[in-house]
């Protein structure tokens, strides 16, 4: 099975960093880091409006078919994806095969802009992400689901 | 792949609804969003086709509440059953942490029953998984029909391992919720597992 994926506060705080240094530089909307199998876990600009859960979800269903259409025809992968909107465009990119950034914007930016600035956050992210990585896999953290009971598990589903 | 979130304290799992065309996959979803308190669920999200036949997939994200002072959030997903969509079938499973096989009691959906869950174990085989290692449960669904097979054929063609099985006539809600409690109960049992 795979690895369980971990975030620790440290890392969040880091990566959210990020994103906001990103919403800023490049005049985004908003700036979103999803997990490949669809779980937003980090924000920054105007997410108050957004529906995070459907769009991160849509996001990874998204990139997962854009990717099995790479693998179809013998591409590695399509690293990118930017779709022109009348007010809102959408750009998404696929950070250390692991997870995806989204950004957000209209015509306060360009994509030109998106671009440079998200390969800057990618390099940064990328980092992060190893890190995270080997924390997790080194199991140092604590574990408070070994400790979960039977009636713990029980009480969520009493009606 | 759950994934857990010690900063904002939450814990996220990807269950599957799996299992062949018109079984009721879709009805389950709709059934459960529903019958849960607004606070508890997000938006229900189907990516069908004009007939109402399930795309890509249906997506609903669920609250069950806290274990010591974790959320716990279930993230359900629907596949498309007929048998053309096999790659987006693939795709949904990746991540996965539980598995619902939702099978077809009427006895002319058999062929399509066995021909769906030997392309789900072949599916999880192809990307990593074991479906005897995985949370996993099934699911009679269209008990009411007139035409449903007795449970001991359905069992022992459709559940030779004996995981827990419910019956269900999904838009009724009868087995839904016990059916999802069930698979909720053995992921979350597997997380302490693997915690």
């Amino acid at each position: 099975m795979t690895q369980q994926l971990v975030m620790y506060e440290e890392e969040l705080s880091q990566i959210t960093s990020i994103c906001e240094v990103l919403q800023r530089d490049s005049n985004a909307k908003a700036v979103l880091v999803v997990d490949k199998n669809g779980q937003a876990f980090a924000e920054a600009g105007e997410v108050e409006s957004l529906d995070i859960t459907s769009l991160s979800s849509l996001t990874a269903g998204n990139v997962a078919a854009t990717g099995a259409i790479a693998t179809l025809l013998a591409e590695k992968e399509f690293a990118g994806q930017f779709l022109e909107g009348q007010k809102t465009h959408y750009h998404i990119s696929i950070v250390g095969q692991r997870v995806i950034l989204v950004v957000l914007f209209d015509e306060r930016s360009s994509l030109g802009l998106v671009r440079l600035r998200v390969r800057k956050a990618t390099t940064e992210l990328v980092h992060v992400l190893d890190v995270l990585a080997k924390k997790s896999a080194s199991g140092t953290s604590p574990s408070v689901f070994s400790e979960i009971t039977d009636d713990d598990i029980d009480n969520l589903f009493n009606d | 792949m759950s994934f857990i979130n010690y900063s904002s304290r939450e814990i996220n799992c990807k269950i599957v609804y799996y299992g062949p065309g018109l079984c009721g996959k879709t009805t389950n979803l709709q059934y459960i969003y529903n019958k849960t308190n607004p606070e508890a669920k997000g938006k229900m999200i189907s990516l069908a086709t004009e007939t109402e036949r399930t795309l890509f997939f249906d997506f609903l994200p669920l609250s069950l509440g806290e274990i010591r002072g974790f959320k716990t959030r279930f993230h359900l997903y629907t596949v498309p059953g007929q048998v053309f969509y096999d790659a987006s079938r693939k795709l949904i499973l990746k991540g996965v942490d539980g598995v619902v096989y939702v099978g077809d009691s009427q006895m002319e959906r058999m062929e399509a029953n066995i021909e769906s869950l030997e392309n789900l174990r072949s599916n999880l085989t192809e990307q990593g998984y074991d479906l005897d290692k995985l949370p996993y449960v099934v699911q009679y669904n269209k008990r009411d029909l007139p035409n449903a097979i007795p449970m001991a054929e359905l069992e022992e063609a459709l559940n030779p391992t004996k995981v827990p099985s419910f019956e269900a006539v999904a838009p009724k809600g009868v087995g839904v919720f016990d059916t999802l409690k069930a698979v909720a109960k053995l992921v979350l049992t597997e997380l302490r597992k693997g915690g």
